[in-house]
């Protein structure tokens, strides 16, 4: 039943020995030891799994490994260098956007990829795009807080590097 | 010994010393503290972090009294090896107890280095200070507490004779410190219980059937026995549960089972419609819990009677409840567990096994949030039956959603009736109150019947533990927050507790105090209505505890309660309560909107907590609480049919969504030297009333049921409520 099964994961080529039915959630917290995506309810309902998935937010809990073959993943370990967080990622520090943060790194996930096709997002377009995350301390509101502050320095981030480059 | 002078050392009214918090019962200095030649300061408290913030709030309290870099101080999680035993993080306790200990504690041990520094460097005590953990005298006179660790044992009892800094000179606490945890969290650094790997280790599974109580009739081993990476499969009783190489090939084995499995029916399951006429008619137990006379009565013109429900609520936490445990032979178990009670736990298990709980070791790693008793104890015993089938290898248990959502303990459903006795001019002058539930309260390690799942599905199995109330002197239970604040010239609160246990109750966040704040609350706004008073009117004319006054003020000056402009489908409401009457004094407005369902757009929230120790912490815990209370007060009911519970997943347990959470903004109303009180729960009583009487305002109609849905509403119109 195993198959060879090759994407590219934050960056970097995989090949993966696996039955392509296991869950893509499994094969990055088990066989490849990424544990910042999390499992919540394996039923792709609480997003705390969230990869992306060539630029997509998807639940990886409830996509089959074969569906990432040839594609890119990023999980929450991927969004950033270690010495240049994402803007996100500051962000949440900054508003100090959690509580309990298990539910953060899928929420991150779905804001880098609201921020990747839309940089300049209203508060309701965070909400909409935050929606099929869950997170049950109450944080959303500082959450929201930071993915717009976090598009903020974005824009701020992009608006210098055009100005250096002039 | 001596001491720092400063602050007056903590005496009681006879001059003996009177032990803060947690210290009492934990008086070894080592236990709490360890300062190392490295530099390096150590704190170990009983309480755990349940995503509250409490281990930075510990370690603000720490650098603050001992006068170091906050960077120095480390904090180590709960474990029966060394903690303290500070019984279970729960309550809203954690810097009310645990914190003012550690504050004591430092605050010794900073005395205990600074008699030591005078010694060595022959000058007065008095003549010494401490920056950064190095101790300056006149002169180039200088040593460390780094310098004299070895020589300062702490192996010593507390005596509490320093007494703390005055909240003035502190530099960290009343600061907002940012919390230590939340690097970890948004670089997905491996800090949960489930991301921890040991070296060999299993993964396991439990197959429960669908009705609770089903006895197992028969069961088909062959197909999970065939399952590649199968170690072990584990029957006792009921209990049953497969141990494999793999999460992936346990998760296959278990499939394999349950289509092998045949289950009796269990026990029958009330009627969800019905909820307040089953909880009359069950076998209670009857408590007065509180009374008072007038001390001249005066004849009531008329009664006012009303009756409010809620229903078993789930916790739903995000993450399902995980458990590692590995045996020593047979000798002894080391357990890993996100439990909120590191002892507690241990005192179950000693039970379960016939083991002393010294062969027991349980260690706490940070889960997600709980919010009071969910499935964390339970799937410990699980793992640790399910590791004594597994060689000496550790063996990791994670539960379903499903498990999380139907088969942890639920908070309990009630039902509040509120009787007033009125006079001639509407004025309040008798109060009953009067509530029907299931305890609030079945933690493990309190009794002597034990109350994790497993313990009653075995072959010799444990009696089932029924939830009990634990007394209000020590907050209470189903009772919380039912003695009224209000200066009502008598009243009489009585607690029927079932004693039947169809569906399995524990603690949820605020216990009783959600249930009957919102009925007391949501009653206050009735009689307002009738009498055509102004809601905060009534209130402060029945308050004369000034720091009630001055949130409920407050609240509705941050909400421009006056200056409301009515509009359609729109309204306001208030809700207030001094959690367990000893607590964090609160108050809520709400403003929603009703078209078709109950949008809430607003809380704007009071809190007086007394000392804050990190305000961005006190602002978050109440920002949440308000969040999750709208959320109960909503949406959330535990759903079954007369079978089964049928809410076991997100889709049929909704939850409140980014896009439906309200604009929360708190204030704090500040009073440093106040004795500091915690704020996890304080908001959730208020919040639902405040919710149901803006629905009230925004239509005239009364939900006493809740959830507040479109058809409780619809109902509720029917019924010219």
């Amino acid at each position: 039943m195993a198959d060879s099964v090759r994407f590219v994961l934050n960056g970097v080529e995989r090949v993966v020995e696996a039955d392509p039915a296991t869950p893509l959630l499994s094969v990055l917290r088990g066989t490849l030891g990424l544990t910042g995506s999390r499992f919540g309810c394996g039923a792709g309902q609480c997003g705390a799994c969230n990869v992306l998935l060539d630029g997509r937010a998807v639940a990886s809990c409830d996509t089959p490994l074969w569906a990432a073959a040839g594609k890119s993943v990023t999980t929450v370990e991927g969004l950033s260098m270690p010495e240049r967080p994402h803007p996100l990622q500051e962000a949440f520090i900054v508003e100090q956007a959690m509580q309990c943060g298990y539910c953060v790194s899928g929420i991150l996930v779905s804001a880098a990829a609201l921020l990747s096709r839309n940089s300049d997002p209203t508060e309701a377009e965070v909400r909409e795009a935050l929606d099929r995350n869950l997170c049950r301390c109450g944080s959303h509101n500082r959450m929201v807080r930071a993915v717009l502050r976090a598009a903020k320095a974005g824009q701020a981030h992009a608006s210098a590097e055009r100005g250096s480059a002039a | 010994m001596s001491t720092v002078p400063n602050a007056p050392a903590p005496t009681s009214a006879q001059g003996a010393v009177v032990f803060p918090g947690n210290l009492k019962a934990n008086p070894r200095l080592a236990q709490w503290l360890k300062l190392s030649p490295e530099g390096s300061v150590t704190v170990s408290p009983g309480k755990v972090e349940i995503g509250q913030g409490i281990l930075t709030a510990l370690a603000q309290i720490a650098a603050d009294e001992l006068d170091v870099d906050l960077s120095r101080v480390r904090l180590v999680p709960a474990t029966t090896a060394a903690s303290p035993n500070e019984g279970v993080t729960s309550g809203s306790l954690s810097v009310q107890d645990c914190g003012v200990a550690v504050r004591f504690v430092c605050a010794e041990v900073r005395a205990l280095f600074i008699a030591a520094a005078a010694q060595r460097l022959g000058v007065a005590q008095e003549a010494l200070a401490v920056e950064d953990g190095t101790i300056l005298g006149p002169g180039n006179a200088r040593t460390s507490y780094w310098e004299l660790a070895d020589e300062v044992s702490l192996e010593r009892e507390a005596t509490c004779a320093a007494a703390p800094k005055a909240s003035s000179v502190r530099r960290l606490a009343g600061t907002p410190v940012p919390r230590l945890d939340i690097p970890d969290k948004v670089f997905g650094t491996p800090r949960f219980i489930h991301d921890l790997t040991l070296p060999d280790m299993l993964h396991g599974r439990v197959l429960r059937p669908d009705a609770p109580r089903a006895r197992l009739l028969g069961l088909d081993e062959t197909a999970a026995r065939a399952v590649s990476g199968l170690v072990a499969l584990v029957r006792d009783g009921n209990f049953l549960g497969v141990v494999a190489e793999t999460e992936e090939a346990a998760e296959a084995a278990l499939a394999a089972l349950r289509a092998g499995a045949q289950w009796s029916e269990g026990e029958a399951l009330p009627d969800e419609n019905g909820l307040a006429a089953w909880l009359k008619s069950q076998p209670v137990e009857t408590k007065v819990v509180a009374a008072r006379e007038a001390p001249s009565p005066s004849a009531p013109a008329r009664t006012m009677r009303r009756a409010y429900t809620r229903p078993f609520i789930a916790h739903g936490s995000i993450a399902p409840s995980c458990a590692i445990a590995q045996w020593s032979g047979d000798t002894g178990v080391h357990v890993w567990s996100h439990c909120q009670g590191v002892y507690n736990l241990r005192s179950d298990l000693a039970l379960v096994l016939g083991l002393k709980p010294e062969r027991i070791v349980v260690e706490h790693v940070e889960g997600a949030g709980c919010y009071g008793h969910n499935g964390a104890d339970d799937v410990a015993l699980d793992a640790v039956l399910l590791a004594r089938a597994a060689g000496g290898r550790p063996v990791r248990v994670q539960w379903s959603r499903a498990d999380e959502l139907a088969r942890a303990p639920f908070g309990a459903a009630m039902c509040v009736e509120i009787e007033a006795d009125l006079d001639g001019d509407g004025g309040i002058v008798g109060w009953r109150h009067s509530i029907w539930g299931n305890g609030h309260v079945g933690r493990p390690g309190r009794n002597e019947t034990l109350t994790l799942l497993a313990a009653s599905e075995l072959e010799k199995p444990f009696p089932r533990f029924v939830a009990t109330n634990p007394p209000l002197a020590t907050g209470g239970g189903a009772d919380r927050n039912s003695v009224p604040l209000y200066d009502f010239p008598s009243y009489a609160v009585t607690s029927h507790r079932l004693l039947t246990m169809p569906l399995r109750t524990s603690a949820l966040r605020s216990l009783g105090a959600f249930a009957n704040v919102f009925a007391i609350e949501s009653f206050l706004d009735e009689l307002a209505a009738e009498r055509g008073e102004d809601p905060l009117a009534l209130r402060l004319r029945h308050l004369s505890d000034p720091r009630a006054r001055a949130v409920l003020e407050a609240a509705a000056a941050r909400a421009g309660w006056a200056a409301w402009r009515p509009r359609e489908g729109a309204g306001h409401g208030l809700g207030f309560a001094r959690y367990k009457g000893t607590g964090a004094w609160c108050a809520v407005v709400a403003e929603v909107e009703v078209a078709e369902a109950v949008r809430v757009r607003r809380l704007a929230v009071a809190v007086d907590v007394g000392e804050v120790v990190n305000p961005d912490g006190v602002m978050n815990q109440i920002e949440g609480g308000a969040i999750q209370a709208a959320s109960w007060t909503l949406k959330e009911a535990v759903r079954f049919d007369r079978a089964r519970v049928t809410s076991d997943a997100w889709e049929s347990y909704p939850i409140l969504t980014f896009s439906e959470v309200p604009a929360v903004e708190v204030e704090i109303v500040n009073w440093p030297d106040e004795r500091p009180v915690g704020a996890g729960e304080a908001a959730h009583g208020p919040t639902a009333a405040a919710i149901a009487n803006a629905v009230h305002h925004a239509l005239g109609v009364r939900v006493r049921d809740l959830p507040i849905t479109r058809e409780r509403i619809l109902a509720a119109v029917e019924a010219g409520a």
